[in-house]
């Protein structure tokens, strides 16, 4: 009997057997998606019941230089981490995408090989490397601060943004260029004018993951920014305050109050994580709609 | 440099526009078109025909050096512009590019404005004053200023893509080129907007030189004053080279074609 006569709601062995394996594999794939979000959540879960009780207003706003104290709060580390990530990005981001962009746009081969090879190398260097690096070179000459904490979260952004900007720049369609230079336009006026407008939002959301990392860097810091219980205005020479020090000292500390400062103060982090992450799907979004 | 003064005064517009003598164009170490002599006509509209792979985008390329962006890309033979050999050592492609426009197969607009699209050209000569009237001139010269004039500021990609190529001819046209190339500017859009674009190429011809490539033959019968018909050897190993077959009036080429392979390609034979 062929296949066309038997009514459509017979099932061959064969068939029966596939539906069974097919149901197998899907809940393998589903149990393996659960076993790598549940951390994640419970990450969340933790950091949220256990910061939320300190994450108050004064916690957020005032600043306190006793470790015992419950009241005050880490307002100095929050000033410190967004000072030095401010400087770094100003380092990193414009470095980063010009970097890439003469990879991309002057295609030097001869070149792309070995940066992306040491961009690589540089991504995996464990980051109390660039710690040690900068504690080594820079902060015997001046000092613990600011400046030579930003210095080393900006090594760490580098590699990342020079990647993800040379991915972005790529994905430019060629006929793009064609046209820019089909109207006389030369290399420099090409690049400037029509590649980076066109990857702009793609630019941006890569570097806001590169900023974001940087935000959760403890490592580099503690060599280079050291830390500081008061917010510190100076630009280099004074020891800076970051919020992911005081949760690193304020954990291991044997006061109460300092321990739940930390969970306040990690759940702060993955707030700000958060809020860069959501602005930059806001502007990959936006960069997107008008686009083919 | 404004547009109107890049005219050098070793220019000669009394012949012809391209004066090609035995050019041949290779990548690497295939040749894609060999020995290729042709003049093309001044405010006229010449069409390159010929069957996939017969080297007709090449050949348009090396007219204003785009062809220079193609890695290991080399061009023999003369090729003069306005009886100046554009490859000439002391020559800057990017001048040559700014006389002699180019529209692409597919319409590739800026992600900018449709204003911002048809005002880059002027603004990479240095162009800062009478910025609105230069960009409504190619708007209307483009016969898209009607359509647009309301939404100048609105992005490129929000048009329609017989208006999108329209856009990339004004374009092309807001730098006051001398000549336009175009690689089969129509193959993307459908019929009625190829009939515009078709249209606005015969008021076109009145004032800039033309050169398109075309697969569609009756397109090139329908616009085009002169023809040339190139065609594809396979060489020794499957090598590739296009050759030039024949070059005459477009009538001729299309009625009374000289060449056996002209004639089967036109009536449909082959290709």
């Amino acid at each position: 009997m062929s296949i066309q006569t038997l009514p459509l709601t017979t099932r061959s062995p064969i068939s029966r057997r596939r539906k069974m394996k097919n149901r197998i594999a899907t809940s393998v794939l589903v149990l393996c998606l659960l076993a790598a979000l549940a951390p994640l959540a419970m990450i969340i879960g933790v950091v949220v019941r256990k910061g939320a009780p300190s994450f108050t207003l004064s916690f957020l706003t005032t600043t306190s230089i006793s470790l015992s104290d419950r009241s005050g709060g880490w307002l100095h580390g929050l000033f410190g981490s967004l000072y030095m990530l401010g400087i770094a990005t100003v380092i990193a981001l414009p470095l980063g995408i010009a970097a890439a962009l003469y990879l991309v746009e002057y295609r030097i081969e001869r070149l792309t090989g070995p940066i992306r090879f040491f961009t690589d190398v540089m991504t995996g260097v464990p980051s109390i490397f660039v710690g040690l690096f900068i504690y080594a070179t820079l902060v015997g000459a001046l000092g613990f601060g600011t400046f030579v904490g930003a210095l080393a979260l900006a090594l760490l952004m580098l590699p990342i943004i020079v990647r993800s900007s040379e991915e972005i720049l790529r994905l430019v369609p060629d006929d793009l260029r064609r046209g820019a230079y089909a109207l006389g336009a030369r290399r420099w006026q090409t690049s400037m004018n029509v590649v980076l407008p066109a990857a702009g939002p793609g630019l941006i959301t890569g570097s806001m993951l590169a900023i974001a990392r940087a935000l959760g860097e403890t490592a580099p810091l503690i060599l280079t920014a050291f830390g500081a219980l008061q917010i510190v205005t100076h630009f280099q020479g004074q020891p800076q305050a970051a919020l992911t020090l005081l949760i690193f000292t304020g954990a291991r500390s044997p006061f109460e109050a300092a321990k739940a400062k930390a969970w306040a103060g990690a759940l702060e982090l993955m707030l700000l994580v958060l809020i860069i992450t959501f602005i930059a799907r806001l502007i990959a979004r936006r960069g997107s709609r008008g686009s083919r | 440099m404004p547009a109107d003064q890049i005219s050098p005064p070793a220019t000669d517009d009394s012949g012809p526009v391209f004066d090609l003598k035995g050019v041949s164009v290779s990548y690497g170490d295939r040749k894609a078109i060999e020995d290729i002599t042709l003049a093309v006509g001044r405010q006229r509209i010449t069409a390159i025909i010929g069957p996939s792979g017969c080297g007709k985008s090449t050949l348009l390329r090396c007219l204003n050096r785009m062809n220079d962006l193609v890695r290991g890309a080399a061009v023999e033979g003369t090729l003069r512009y306005n009886g100046q050999d554009i490859y000439a050592d002391d020559v800057d492609p990017t001048e040559v590019r700014r006389r002699i426009g180019m529209v692409f197969q597919r319409p590739n607009p800026f992600p900018k404005s449709v204003f911002d699209n048809v005002a880059f050209g002027p603004r990479l000569n240095g162009v800062r004053k009478d910025l609105d009237s230069t960009v409504e001139k190619a708007l209307r010269d483009a016969a898209l200023w009607d359509e647009v004039k309301d939404k100048l500021r609105e992005d490129a990609y929000s048009l329609s893509g017989g208006q999108q190529q329209r856009l990339c001819i004004a374009r092309a046209i807001a730098v006051s080129p001398d000549v336009i190339l175009m690689d089969e500017p129509c193959s993307a859009l459908d019929p009625i907007a190829t009939t515009r674009i078709e249209d606005l190429m015969g008021e076109l011809k009145t004032r800039y030189s033309i050169v398109i490539v075309t697969h569609n033959m009756q397109q090139a019968g329908r616009i085009a004053d002169m023809t040339a018909f190139l065609t594809v050897d396979v060489g020794e190993e499957g090598r590739r080279t296009g050759h030039l077959v024949e070059y005459a009036e477009t009538s001729e080429i299309f009625t009374t074609p000289k060449d056996k392979r002209t004639e089967d390609y036109v009536t449909g034979r082959v290709g």
